[in-house]
């Protein structure tokens, strides 16, 4: 637990707030130094995984994993994202990319607009029986989801949306909302009171409050939700493949073809490869919003 | 909140939110409280492969409860949770409180740590299956460079696997974590740490008495979705070991999942998600009554 | 690439099809989990065949071994949404997708083409059979009674390639010495309760064999008989203490390598020894029914089931389909590429490898036997594999505690 005695003891001396004037106080080495083991420990498989896709397959069989390539060779890349074969279908993750996008935008801006007004209704705008509700949908958030894999077949398949890209995009609305409404729910709650009484006050209604109000102070939360969804919809293989048909398979049903395929060589550069590909739109995700958790801070400041 | 006089009928206090409300109502009706009783319902019976009515009582549960995998599993997700939650929300906390330091470079670090969140459990278990291995992992790499004892095998290793599992999941998950504690720090007053400073709080101390407390809904938040993760952990277990050696890394889910799909045995897998489900509400409903129903409306 | 271009040649050939004014092309999709590049090779053949009768295979290939793709499929079909065609593995995993009538019965094609007088062995036929009723077109044999050896390993180690399983248990000890892992063995139920199985059939027999799995005879799985197969286990289980791989396909390449002495699994662990270029019976040998006497294979494999729908050119389309998928022709081109056996007896085979052939042999000569899989319900086996997981990875696991446990589960089997 060297972590935390890091923190305790750089957090003893210094007040926070502005930039520290020293820059090599024993506050800064430590909280830097210890910063810095914990991200080797965070970038070491990322390194193997960049390390190992960048190979060929003979020097794989070496079994060096940390070894730098000796030969640096992009032919995983471009066999995972152009040629590698989903069964007769051999273009790789490319196959599949359009349709994840098709399947995530309209996914996360539904599921984040329902339960950030979940979590507002909830949070200020509490109604008899909303509790009840609530806690049904907590509960739910720890079902796992395989066991409601036949009840939604069964559900989409009454209201005639199985196998349609809306069933899809409901299905990762319904099982977004727990976890998305607490957060908002819990955030919300978290502002000062006053601010929504002043509003009241001032003759805003539901929608007014919400719209002009609390959106603007909880684009930290916003962030946090979106980086939630958006990895969590893009990851998705189980929903994807099993509410969908084939043209709209998102690019993890390629993306579990080209990992899962037990049969023959595992190609490991190429998996490695195709992995970080998969990856590359919610990593793009999280450094964009990067920018946003800092006007997050701008935010807060305003509020004061 | 709207004044009695504006609306008399209490059906219609608070329109505009119950409106809004109608998805939720709905969701957790129909999907959750719904699919679960079929669910349940449905764990009386010995179905297979297709839902059958066809009653058999407590059968299911008399097997489960003879299973030893099962057992093993149930144990399993004990250890694994207490270890997951604690390190989780310690892990988390910490490095979002360094992060909020007002220190350079965070951009960088909070990218660093939250760029696993962006890889599935399954690529998760693939690479640390591999960092792991004892053939040509770590153990391989410092074995090379001469300390030729150096013994680091969790993976096959039945009274280690768990925490093999534990050390990826962490790697994975908690760059969320700190997420979520850092948009709660940053939700923080920056005139309550003027306030502590001015009182000469040391640091550590406004973070204990002052920021934690404060930080509660958020840490409310944490915990379900750390709890809820743990309870559902499935994907990581199949990738990185798939519940081996023997059962020694097995999990709840991954019963219920095998017996349903694999043995084609609905109702066995119906009866141990049943099981499963009981425990989360046992537990759940009566802290999320204190938790979200005592206070009272705003 | 190769298929690449293979693909790009049907749909071009397809569409020539379609503009020479055919009947019309029908699309139809075929789900399966086959992906890997032999297997996807094998499937472009059923594919081709069925696009030169002028309609569209519309492939829908999901990996991971069938338990990622079944539920899916069954999800598919339930939904109300189903697939054109669909795979299985012999035995009796779409059974209640028959009984409860979601899937079309194939009578008019198999009593027009004779399936009753070309399937061999006629087991395999009754296995897709429901009151009388064909419900689906086995492709293809898959036998698991084999023992793979690496012979680099047994030279290393200053010993003679074992002939049998009792030398290759004699020879443990100095492939040990050599520090050679003497068997391979992926940490998987499945694979565990493969080499147990293969050791019930070779060690126990036929008669034991059927008691146990057809019968379900308690007695019989807690008997002095099955004492000895559980000691064959033991033995086993202690050659592979060292064996740190899970997939199948890692631990046939301890073998390639010569890391490990040899391994027991089915007949698609070749096509790992004929991608890394190993030739048998000089980089590697086979032994079928693992050496010993009276080698006999199950015939477990994949058969295609055509769930019922409404569209009257699809119907048509799926009649073709499975038509084409039993032609001589077609079941020669597939089968050399999958690796597997073909499921006529009246196709030549010549280009087979040695390997093959001697498996060949046994399926001709009639000493075949019904798999697992059509013996007992996927829950059993489910159970099966998870007290041979245990029992493996256990190594002070009694082999008599395991043996009572084994009764049981055969005990209360359906």
């Amino acid at each position: 637990m060297s972590v935390a005695t890091a923190d305790t003891t750089s957090a003893a001396d210094g007040p926070r707030g502005r930039k520290p004037r020293r820059t090599l106080s024993r506050r800064n080495i430590i909280l830097y130094g210890t910063l810095f083991v914990v991200a080797v420990y965070y970038l070491l498989p990322l390194y193997v995984m960049v390390v190992t896709s960048l190979k060929g397959m003979p020097e794989i069989r070496l079994g060096h994993i940390f070894a730098p390539p000796v030969e640096i060779t992009f032919q995983p890349w471009v066999k995972a994202w152009a040629e590698a074969c989903t069964g007769l279908n051999c273009d790789g993750l490319s196959r599949g990319f359009w349709n994840s996008v098709r399947i995530t935008v309209p996914s996360v801006i539904l599921s984040i607009a329902i339960a950030s007004v979940n979590g507002y209704a909830l949070a200020n705008w509490r109604f008899k029986g909303a509790e009840v509700f609530f806690t049904i949908l907590i509960v739910g958030a720890f079902i796992p989801y395989q066991v409601m894999l036949y009840p939604i077949v069964i559900i989409l398949r009454e209201i005639g949306l199985y196998g349609t890209l809306t069933g899809l995009v409901l299905v990762h609305s319904i099982f977004g909302m727990p976890i998305l409404t607490l957060l908002f729910r819990n955030y919300f709650a978290s502002l000062p009171e006053e601010l929504f009484k002043a509003a009241r006050v001032d003759g805003a209604g539901f929608w007014g409050i919400y719209l002009r109000i609390m959106l603007p102070m909880s684009l930290p939360i916003f962030v946090v939700a979106v980086i939630i969804q958006i990895t969590g919809i893009w990851n998705d293989f189980l929903f994807g493949v099993v509410y969908t048909k084939p043209d709209l398979y998102p690019m993890t049903v390629q993306l579990n073809n080209i990992v899962n395929s037990v049969q023959g060589v595992k190609e490991y550069n190429v998996n490695m490869a195709a992995t970080l590909l998969t990856g590359l739109v919610p990593l793009l995700v999280y450094f964009v919003s990067g920018k946003l958790f800092v006007r997050g801070i701008a935010a807060g400041a305003v509020k004061g | 909140m709207r004044s009695q006089s504006e609306r008399p009928n209490p059906l219609f206090r608070n329109l505009n939110a119950k409106i809004a409300s109608i998805p939720m109502v709905l969701t957790a009706l129909v999907v959750f409280v719904g699919g679960t009783a079929w669910t349940v319902l449905y764990s009386f019976t010995n179905s297979k492969l297709l839902p059958r009515w066809k009653f058999v009582g407590l059968d299911q549960y008399e097997r489960l409860w003879s299973t030893p995998r099962w057992l093993v599993s149930i144990e399993n997700l004990f250890i694994y949770g207490a270890l997951s939650l604690v390190f989780s929300f310690v892990i988390g906390f910490l490095l979002a409180a360094m992060l909020d330091r007002k220190i350079r470079f965070e951009d960088t670090f909070r990218t660093i740590f939250l760029y696993p969140f962006a890889l599935s459990f399954i690529v998760t278990g693939l690479v640390w299956q591999w960092l792991l291995n004892p053939d040509f992992g770590v153990q391989h790499v410092v074995r090379s460079l001469g300390w030729e004892s150096f013994t680091f095998n969790p993976l096959y290793d039945r009274e280690l696997v768990i925490y093999g599992i534990l050390i990826a999941a962490l790697w994975q998950g908690t760059g969320l974590i700190m997420c979520l504690m850092l948009a709660g720090l940053r939700s923080i007053d920056e005139d309550i740490w003027k306030a502590a400073r001015v009182d000469g709080i040391p640091v550590w101390k406004t973070y204990l008495f002052i920021v934690i407390p404060m930080l509660r809904p958020v840490f409310v938040t944490t915990l379900v979705i750390i709890a809820s993760a743990i309870v559902k952990v499935y994907d990581l277990v199949v990738a990185q070991t798939g519940g081996g050696p023997g059962h020694a890394s097995e999990v709840p889910a991954k019963y219920v999942y095998d017996y349903m799909f694999l043995g084609q045995n609905l109702g066995q897998g119906f009866a141990a998600s049943t099981m499963m489900l009981l425990s989360v509400v046992i537990v759940i409903v009566p802290w999320a009554y204190l938790e979200f129903g005592r206070r009272g409306r705003r | 690439m190769r298929y690449r271009s293979v693909t790009a040649m049907l749909a071009a050939s397809a569409a020539a099809l379609a503009f020479a004014g055919s009947a019309g092309a029908t699309d139809l999709e075929v789900t399966h989990w086959w992906t890997s590049g032999g297997e996807a090779a094998a499937v472009a053949e059923l594919a081709k065949a069925f696009d030169a009768t002028g309609n569209h295979w519309v492939d829908g290939a999901i990996a991971g071994s069938g338990d990622t793709a079944r539920p899916i499929m069954v999800s598919r079909i339930t939904g109300g949404d189903p697939m054109g065609a669909t795979q299985f593995n012999h035995g009796r995993q779409a059974e209640e997708l028959v009984e409860a009538g979601l899937m079309r019965n194939l009578d008019a094609v198999a009593a027009k083409e004779n399936w009753k007088g070309v399937i061999n062995p006629p087991s395999l036929l009754e296995g897709c059979m429901l009151d009388g009723h064909v419900y689906c077109v086995p492709v293809n044999i898959h036998a698991w009674q084999w023992l793979w050896l690496s012979n680099k390993a047994f030279a290393d180690a200053g010993v003679k390639v074992p002939t049998n399983w009792n030398e290759f248990v004699a020879a443990a000890p100095a492939l040990e010495k050599a520090g050679i892992t003497p068997l391979a063995l992926g940490k998987q139920g499945w694979q565990e309760g493969g080499l147990f199985n293969n050791l019930l059939l070779a060690i126990g027999g036929k008669d034991l064999y059927l008691k146990v799995y057809q019968d379900k005879d308690a007695e019989a799985a807690g008997g002095a008989e099955m004492a000895k197969v559980f000691k064959a286990a033991d033995d086993a289980r202690k050659m592979a203490k060292n064996s740190n791989v899970q997939d199948w396909n890692q631990a046939t390449n301890l073998v390639i390598t010569g890391k490990a002495g040899g391994q027991s699994m089915g007949d698609w662990a070749q096509g790992e020894f004929q991608v890394a270029g190993q030739v048998a019976g000089k980089d590697y040998s086979c032994l079928v029914g693992l050496g010993m006497p009276n080698a006999t294979i199950t015939t477990g494999g994949d058969s295609f089931y055509f769930p019922k729908l409404a569209d009257e050119a699809k119907s048509k389309a799926q009649e073709e389909l499975a038509s084409v998928m039993l032609s001589p022709k077609t079941q020669v081109a597939f089968n050399l590429k999958k690796g597997s056996m073909p499921v006529r007896g009246d196709v030549d085979l010549t280009t087979a490898n040695d390997c093959m052939k001697k498996g060949l042999e046994v399926l001709k000569a009639g000493n075949v036997i019904k798999s697992t899989d059509e013996l007992i319900s996927p829950d059993t086996n489910t159970q099966f594999n998870d007290l041979m997981a245990e029992f493996f990875a256990k190594q002070d696991m009694s082999v008599e505690d395991a043996q009572k446990r084994f009764a049981d589960i055969i005990g209360s089997a359906d």
